[in-house]
């Protein structure tokens, strides 16, 4: 049986008074592409970073890999977010550096390669995600698509046992979409990395979710888990049944 | 026949609507007989509407809400296929009762938490300048992670690329002080001293200030800016969750770079406001180049000199500081960036002249 890599117990998400989240469970097995999702304003991005660790939880706790996370000194986590790739909704890459040097910052900075070595790894990043060749590029020189892709790569270069996705289709054509999606079930199938996707594009959803949280902006809590097919034939609410059919709930009500 | 017709028959309240709606605003009288306490239901027929817009959405959603707020029925028959889907649409989310604000809180609230917002502010600012601090320290004893790139690059913008704007507004400056010196002068018969004047007032503190201004509105902004927009683009987030230092990163090179030009730029305004002084006093007051020079030498002390030029060096670490303070605690969009560099100038002007008076009066004491 697989084993948890997060596991979130009674998770609170607040920015000051205002209540996010109010409470959130849920584990993510090993392996797993597990979706947060959820409509605008459901907390999505807040959750993650909490999970991330930019953002304390407002209640509860949540593991990673078995330690727990808000509770692990400093030294702690720096250890278990070297394990951990994020890719950001805008690829978060650094402006002022290529992507050959967006991606080596995280190797230089963790591991004793050699400069050579480095650069071969950035290479074979790159390659991964279909960029090969584009090292000397600048981020404001390539497409959104592109950027996505390279933020992917910078994620990927520590061989991280969670890479978490917020986003990963906003602002992208359907082809690099898919693309972007077919790359992610690759990642996933051939480096045995675990995936945690926040989004709310179902064909993303849909082609590549093995697990999901439906996170109810109303109720502010977690409404529905599960693979989001079992959930689309049996949807525990219609605001779940409402999501994951774009709406044809209010479309019967309209009518 | 009126467009819209209303009666209560018995505790039914009766709305009729005949015609064309468009740009329609319905009689007040209508809500009022709605929110009247006999009334228990609401009916509405609409089988003789004709054209209409959202002004008669608007009469039916209003309608709705009185009916849901006083928890009575209402019921629509015959209208427009569209009109019903709208409605329908427009009363399917609940409003969000939580973005309501709450109740204006007393005056001792606010001032409370004003006070409380003053302290989380200084603490927050504190933290950031030990922090800061901490990482020189930590360069010093070169174990900080900066890229030698970043420090040439900001080392380039904070010193060679402002020579010229500070070279020219010190010497306007020179000549300015000049001007409105020999004017008071000129009455005595002394305009011979605005050598002086230019001379011990640029390399005390006019030079120094100057730089420190023009600095705070170049650079200061600048790495507010620059720093602002990471924190938009969630490239900061990334340093973060990377584990790298952000005061290493990104502070370290501006502040050191800054710390480094400072003084050298305030030793170029020192002599570019004397040349300033110079031209007023040699070309328009007429005193001789060989009289101006003397004059200008005697007032020449390395004591001024050197408070200025640490003036300077001080104004370097409040301007690297305030504007990367508000650069990675910007807002996370456009407003964002622009407040943060704004409040970057203005705390960086702010506190330049709370040092410069605190340093004035620990010189003094020490007798420079």
């Amino acid at each position: 049986m697989s084993k948890d890599k997060i596991i979130c117990q009674n998770l609170k998400v607040a920015y000051g008074e205002k209540v996010i989240i109010k409470s959130a469970d849920f584990s993510v097995k090993e392996n797993d592409i597990f979706i947060i999702m959820g409509g605008s304003g459901s907390g999505k991005s807040s959750l993650l970073r909490v999970l991330t660790g930019l953002m304390p939880p407002a209640g509860g706790t949540f593991y990673i890999n078995g330690t727990d996370y808000p509770k692990a000194d400093e030294a702690q986590k720096l250890e278990i977010m070297k394990k951990v790739g994020i890719l950001y909704q805008s690829g978060g890459l650094f402006s002022s550096m290529t992507l050959a040097e967006n991606i080596a910052l995280p190797l230089q900075k963790y591991s004793d390669y050699p400069t050579d070595v480095i650069d071969e790894l950035v290479n074979l990043k790159l390659s991964l995600v279909g960029l090969g060749g584009f090292g000397d590029y600048y981020p404001a020189e390539i497409s959104g698509g592109m950027k996505k892709r390279a933020g992917l790569a910078r994620a990927l270069a520590l061989d991280p046992e969670i890479v978490y996705f917020d986003e990963p289709s906003a602002g992208l054509d359907p082809v690099s979409s898919a693309r972007l999606d077919n790359l992610m079930k690759d990642i996933n199938q051939n480096l045995g990395t675990t995936l945690v996707v926040v989004t709310h594009e179902l064909e993303s959803i849909f082609a590549i979710g093995s697990n999901s949280v439906f996170l109810d902006a109303e109720s502010k809590t977690i409404t529905a888990q599960g693979n989001p097919h079992e959930l689309l034939k049996n949807p525990p609410d219609e605001n779940v049944y409402n999501f994951l059919t774009r709406g044809k709930a209010d479309e019967k009500r309209t009518k | 026949m009126q467009n819209l017709m209303f009666n209560i028959n018995q505790d039914i309240l009766e709305i009729a609507l005949n015609g064309d709606f468009l740009h329609f605003s319905a009689n007040p009288d209508v809500y009022e007989a709605a929110n009247e306490k006999r009334v228990k239901n609401i009916v509405v027929d609409g089988q003789n509407i004709k054209k209409w817009d959202s002004s008669l959405l608007l009469i039916l959603f209003e309608l709705s809400r009185i009916a849901q707020k006083r928890r009575i029925g209402l019921k629509t028959k015959s209208l427009p296929d569209g009109l019903n889907r709208m409605l329908n649409l427009a009363l399917a989310v609940k409003p969000h009762t939580d973005i309501i604000r709450s109740e204006k809180s007393g005056f001792l609230e606010r001032l409370g938490s004003k006070g409380w917002e003053i302290y989380q502010t200084v603490i927050k600012g504190l933290k950031f300048v030990s922090e800061s601090f901490g990482s020189l320290s930590q360069f010093a004893k070169g174990r900080a992670v900066m890229r030698k790139v970043d420090f040439l690059f900001a080392l380039e913008d904070c010193g060679p690329k402002a020579v010229g704007i500070v070279s020219l507004i010190s010497f306007m400056v020179g000549l300015i002080l000049a001007f409105v010196g020999a004017i008071q002068l000129k009455t005595f018969g002394a305009q011979i001293y605005v050598a002086s004047l230019v001379t011990i007032g640029m390399t005390r503190i006019m030079g120094a200030i100057m730089v420190g201004v023009i600095m705070a509105g170049r650079t200061g902004a600048s790495f507010a800016a620059t720093l602002g927009t990471m924190q938009v683009n969630e490239e900061i987030d990334a340093l973060k969750t990377m584990g790298i230092p952000t005061t290493d990163f990104l502070i370290l090179p501006r502040l050191s770079a800054l710390a480094i030009t400072m003084p050298f730029l305030t030793i170029l305004a020192d002599f570019a406001g004397i040349l300033g002084g110079a031209f007023v006093g040699i070309v328009l007051l007429d005193i001789s180049a060989g009289e101006y020079w003397k004059y200008a030498w005697d007032a020449w002390s390395m004591t001024n000199f050197w408070v200025g030029v640490f003036h300077g060096f001080v104004f370097g670490f409040i301007i690297a500081l305030c504007g990367c303070y508000y650069g990675v605690n910007s807002g996370r969009n456009a407003d964002g960036v622009g407040v943060a560099t704004t409040r970057a100038v203005v705390s960086s002007i702010v506190w330049m002249i709370v040092a410069t008076g605190i340093i004035t009066v620990i010189f003094e004491r020490l007798g420079l």
